[in-house]
């Protein structure tokens, strides 16, 4: 789940996405409206963090703008205004949610994964697919009754190929899902992941589809 | 002590009608006098001949003797027409030989000839006419008591004032009763501004109202809408503040969930910077929230301030600052004394902000001077630094409260101290200049 972070404060900034990336998020940030400009235009982004004010104008502004052409990204605001007046100006200019400053991490990732659920049309937070369910909150899974634990960046795989079964999705696809820019992408990382998967849910839980990617297996109960 | 706009107008329209009425009553007097005077002489010269041609015709016999007076009939003696008196005298002795009833023995002019003359018959002014019959050989003398006269004019003048004592009163009420109704726009301004919530700041109605009521109420009005904006002014600065304080308070808060959740002390260290850099940035945006309000309420006294002293003291402050960031701080004073009144807190604190902008905005190693001259335009504060500047277009913005500079880093709050307290001081700053050198140069531009 990549996040854009738009928050012009350092420390705040910094906070937001090194938190996000621990709560198994893939967060990137920018300072200005500008940034965030350019970011959605070049980047997948399946949710936004955004700040009221920046130094080169309103976050309402790119909401509204974002609004206008089209986009359903969902947003999340941050402000320091966090007058019932002020949250329903933003709330009408198309935000999904709001965060008056400041506020709990946990928190924010919860309304993220909310956010991104009701995007996706899901009531409960989790994935269940083949025997296996999967719980973002907690980054872990069960099947048959017995829990399995994963990495940030194993479960982000898993939850990526089990919210579109069947799908298949490139290892380039995939590694947009893991790193933000800052990150380092470390070639053989995919499948390095894939491998750690497959020891822990057995072999045929996810397929190689050669040349065009990977794909959880059909269900077989 | 002022008096009312009411009884000031009541007492210039009172006086103004009294000295109106006495004049009138000065000119009716004047003029009234003239005619009566004109009248009476015309009668004194008719009722003479009268006498003279009745005695031509012997309607009137006069005795020899002058004891034998003979009583001439003048009318009945009441009124005004009593003091005609008529007196006839012979030419040959001397003697008077008739005389009308109440005339005075005495002679009532000493003049020989015909015509008017003025006399004092015992002890009374007398305007008399002499007609001289040389047929008969008489002198005949008619004349008036101008004590009479005067008693005339008199009361001609009375039988004006009269009605005046009566009516004056009554127009001091009317003018009294109308001046108030005149006032009654300014009475109902003063009552539409009593009723009003000292909290309402919206401009009056527009309505019909007298032309004299109108620049007031345009001045009122004007009045309202600079006090809405200082008070909109003093809203948004509290608003930015709330939000300039809770960014970094959620900076601090999320940085400590971070360090909870980290699983390496890497993180948990770089969360604890982070944490220190924030703290840091928000001591001194309440500082300098601080130190605002105090420029804002500094009272622009006057104190006799030595300046290469004071630039020293200030950039010796700084000197910390400049080190942490590897910046060389100096100053270029003039080596006399150079004294000037104006308020030292306004000016350091102005001092103090364009330098450590500098600083902050200076790459390492790199270097801010501190120059003090007296140009022709007044004292001149430069300091010049080694960093990126301001750019053109945003000068004007960038001494606005919370807008930032480029960096992003500042509080958005110093270069709005430091216009504040130059604007202040009487002064004027130069942002975005450059030196020969090329170096970015802030100015302040004191008079002295």
């Amino acid at each position: 789940m990549r996040i854009l972070i738009v928050e012009d404060d350092e420390v705040l900034a910094n906070g937001l996405s090194v938190g996000l990336r621990l709560s198994g998020f893939t967060a990137d940030r920018v300072a200005t409206l500008a940034d965030a400009r350019a970011a959605l235009e070049t980047s997948e982004f399946e949710g936004m963090v955004l700040d009221i004010m920046l130094p080169d104008g309103l976050g309402l502004d790119l909401l509204a703008e974002m609004r206008a052409g089209g986009s359903a990204l969902p947003v999340l605001l941050l402000t320091a205004r966090d007058q019932v007046r002020d949250r329903v100006r933003g709330l009408d200019a198309g935000a999904d949610d709001y965060l008056g400053k400041p506020f709990d991490l946990d928190e924010l990732a919860a309304r993220l994964r909310a956010m991104l659920r009701r995007r996706e049309g899901r009531a409960s937070g989790g994935l269940r697919w083949n025997g296996l369910d999967i719980d973002p909150a907690t980054l872990s899974g069960t099947r048959d009754g017995a829990a399995l634990s994963f990495s940030r960046h194993e479960f982000a795989i898993l939850h990526a190929l089990m919210e579109y079964p069947g799908r298949v999705l490139s290892r380039a696809a995939l590694e947009e899902r893991l790193y933000g820019w800052q990150e380092e992408v470390e070639s053989n990382t995919v499948e390095v992941h894939i491998h750690k998967l497959r020891g822990k849910l057995g072999r045929g839980f996810v397929e190689t589809v050669r040349g065009l990617g990977y794909r959880v297996a059909a269900e077989t109960r | 002590m002022t008096v009312s706009i009411r009884l000031r107008l009541f007492l210039i329209l009172a006086l103004a009608t009294g000295a109106v009425w006495l004049s009138a009553v000065v000119w009716i007097e004047t003029s009234t006098r003239a005619e009566v005077e004109r009248v009476l002489d015309a009668r004194l010269a008719e009722a003479a001949t009268m006498v003279s041609s009745l005695i031509s015709d012997h309607r009137i016999a006069l005795g020899q003797d002058g004891l034998a007076t003979v009583p001439i009939p003048m009318g009945r003696a009441e009124g005004y027409s009593r003091q005609l008196s008529c007196q006839i005298w012979s030419l040959d002795d001397g003697g008077l030989v008739g005389r009308s009833d109440g005339a005075p023995d005495e002679q009532l002019t000493a003049a020989d000839a015909e015509g008017y003359s003025r006399s004092v018959v015992a002890g009374e002014p007398w305007r008399v006419f002499t007609v001289i019959n040389p047929d008969l050989g008489v002198r005949v003398m008619v004349g008036d008591s101008l004590a009479v006269r005067d008693r005339l004019v008199r009361d001609v003048i009375e039988g004006l004032l009269l009605p005046a004592a009566v009516i004056l009163p009554l127009l001091g009420a009317l003018i009294w009763i109308s001046v108030a109704r005149g006032l009654a726009p300014l009475d109902r301004l003063a009552e539409t501004l009593r009723a009003r919530d000292p909290s309402d700041l919206s401009p009056l109605p527009e309505g019909p109202s007298p032309q004299e009521i109108r620049p007031v109420r345009r001045a009122l009005n004007a009045l309202f809408a600079r006090v809405a904006a200082a008070r909109d002014v003093e809203r948004d600065f509290t608003t930015y503040a709330a939000h300039e304080l809770k960014t970094p308070l959620a900076g601090v808060r999320t940085q400590a969930q971070v360090m909870r959740m980290a699983p390496d002390a890497a993180t948990r260290d770089a969360a604890l910077r982070a944490i220190e850099t924030s703290v840091d940035r928000t001591d001194r945006l309440v500082r300098q929230l601080l130190e605002l309000a105090e420029v804002d309420r500094e009272t622009p006294s006057h104190t006799a301030t030595d300046l290469p002293a004071l630039v020293a003291e200030t950039v010796a402050e700084l000197d910390m600052l400049a080190r942490s960031r590897a910046v060389s701080l100096d100053c270029d004073l003039p080596a006399e004394r150079c004294t000037v009144a104006l308020n030292p807190f306004l000016l350091r604190a102005a001092l103090r902000n364009v330098i450590e902008n500098a600083i902050n905005a200076s790459p390492r190693a790199g270097q801010v001077r501190v120059a003090l001259r007296r140009g022709p335009d007044g004292l001149r504060f430069d300091i010049s630094d080694d960093g990126p500047g301001i750019a053109p277009d945003q000068r004007a913005h960038m001494v606005e409260r919370f807008v930032r500079g480029p960096s992003g880093s500042g509080s958005g709050l110093g270069l709005a101290i430091v216009a504040s307290a130059v604007e202040r001081l009487g002064g004027r700053l130069e942002l975005g200049q450059r030196d020969s050198g090329g170096r970015h140069v802030v100015s302040l531009i004191l008079p002295g």
